[in-house]
């Protein structure tokens, strides 16, 4: 199968990316070093290329209630202009896909989903919303660019005349730039406060362009988007979260409102009265090594679990990661062992986030 | 990519400066490009002694974990302690501060399977 380009593919290719694939998709990974712009995105602003993912509009009368079936967060309740964080679910209670969900209006939604799982999760909503809900795949149509950094705000103001001071965390707005209106949501993947932007595909390399043009800004691949991720313990769709676990199991109760119906809500709830068998933990390595996915976790020479993503963390000097580990030894404080055929790592299970300085939930301000 | 003058290389990647009959080890400009951000180098014990193809020392970048493998056989006598704290020197001194581990030669006649810098220059162009 080919890989997939995205509207700026060219830009990248004129900034001399390193390219590399990434849920069919051929993507920048990085430009300047994943190091340069992970610390860039935590002192400044940096810009991301995400038109991979998918955005689907969801729309017609009693779509709330339709969607509220499908997905984990309870959409009735959210305010308008607001977005929640959730999943789908399978039958099984295994996770389909993590998602955002963009309230526009009391029955119009967007909802953006991960590159990868874009097919799989346009199909389960085929299946399960009523024949009078309007279900369109709009991803080829609108672009998705995302700043993020403590400078963002001021950034945006500047650049596009935009005025986001008013957004609180995770809430959106429609604004007109680029001769067009356009959502601007205050939310991100890196833990500093920041913005995803959509506009109209063919307007992708303008706006790029425009805020590259800006000294404050630099260009950030899906190497430190990962890196930063990372650091603030959010998951990634095939690691953390995948069709056999539920968010449960990945930590991630808050998000799911059992309150209400959905799919596999007595699944769940089964398994919370049961007892959960292993759960997602954080922890640091004794040293500047990285764990990487599939290491094993061990105690005692025993195997305990298995290491689903890691890294050398760029902002506090060692390695660290996320895995999953039989529930009893689930408690920060244990100290564990990851090992593949060559490396053997120390490490110590501690309390999530790993990176607790960022400006996510900073006001906007200009200084 | 800069290829320094004077230094072999191998196939790997690997840049050899020869004096007498002990070789410094690092990695090219070439492989420090490729493997981006350094963030970790597991230095041989002084001491050991390694075949040429045995793994030398293992590098870590952000993205990865990579073998090195020794160029030429022989017994460590040195390595770049430096490296423990500071591994992005092979990202940013590749031909000079950046260096691995020195190496007391075994058999320099293996040295006649290494490519100068012209060769070297030469393969790169084979890969692009």
């Amino acid at each position: 199968m080919d890989t997939k380009k995205t509207p700026l593919f060219e830009e990248h290719r004129k900034l001399n990316a390193k390219f590399g694939p990434f849920g069919g998709w051929d993507m920048p990974i990085s430009y300047s070093g994943i190091i340069q712009e992970h610390n860039w995105t935590r002192n400044s602003a940096c810009v991301f290329d995400i038109c991979h993912m998918g955005e689907f509009i969801i729309s017609g009368p009693k779509t709330a209630e339709a969607l509220n079936k499908i997905v984990t967060m309870n959409v009735k309740k959210m305010p308008l202009e607001s977005c929640k964080y959730g999943f789908m679910l399978n039958e099984a209670g295994g996770v389909i896909d993590d998602l955002i969900v963009y309230k526009i209006e009391a029955d119009k939604f967007m909802m953006v989903v991960n590159a990868a799982t874009t097919d799989k999760d346009f199909a389960n909503l085929k299946e399960h919303l009523p024949q009078d809900v309007i279900l369109k795949n709009v991803s080829g149509e609108i672009a998705k660019i995302d700043l993020q950094g403590p400078l963002s705000g001021e950034i945006i103001k500047d650049v596009l005349s935009v005025d986001v001071s008013p957004l609180d965390y995770y809430t959106f707005s429609s604004y007109n730039f680029l001769g067009q209106e356009n959502i601007i949501s205050r939310t991100g993947y890196t833990g500093e406060l920041g913005f995803e932007i959509y506009v109209e595909a063919d307007k992708a390399v303008e706006l790029w362009s425009k805020l590259l043009k800006d000294e404050r800004v630099k260009p950030a691949g899906l190497g430190a988007r990962d890196t930063l991720r990372l650091e603030m313990s959010y998951p990634l769709y095939g690691h953390e979260l995948n069709d056999e676990t539920s968010p449960l199991e990945a930590g991630l109760k808050i998000f799911v409102d059992l309150e209400k119906d959905f799919i596999a809500k007595d699944i769940l709830l089964k398994k919370q009265r049961e007892g959960l068998k292993k759960r997602l933990v954080c922890f640091k390595v004794n040293s500047r090594r990285a764990p990487r996915n599939g290491y094993k976790i061990l105690k005692n020479n025993n195997e305990i679990g298995l290491v689903t993503s890691g890294s050398f963390s760029p902002s506090l000097g060692y390695g660290i990661g996320m895995g999953f580990v039989s529930s009893e030894y689930k408690e920060a404080g244990t100290m564990i062992t990851l090992t593949d055929s060559k490396a053997q790592l120390e490490a110590e299970i501690i309390k999530r986030p790993f990176y607790k300085n960022g400006s996510l939930r900073h006001p906007i301000t200009r200084k | 990519m800069n290829i320094e003058k004077g230094l072999f290389y191998t196939k790997d990647h690997d840049w050899i400066k020869i004096d007498g009959n002990q070789a410094t080890i690092g990695i090219s400009d070439y492989a420090q490009h490729a493997l981006g951000d350094i963030t970790f180098v597991e230095l041989p014990g002084i001491g050991k002694e390694i075949k040429q193809q045995e793994t030398l020392s293992t590098i870590e970048s952000v993205k990865a974990a990579s073998d090195i493998y020794a160029p030429l056989s022989g017994k460590v006598i040195k390595v770049n302690e430096a490296l423990n704290e500071t591994p992005e020197l092979i990202n940013t001194s590749t031909y000079n501060e950046g260096w691995i581990a020195v190496v007391e030669l075994d058999k320099p006649s293996e040295k006649e399977n290494l490519m100068d810098a012209t060769r070297y220059e030469e393969y790169l162009k084979t890969l692009e």
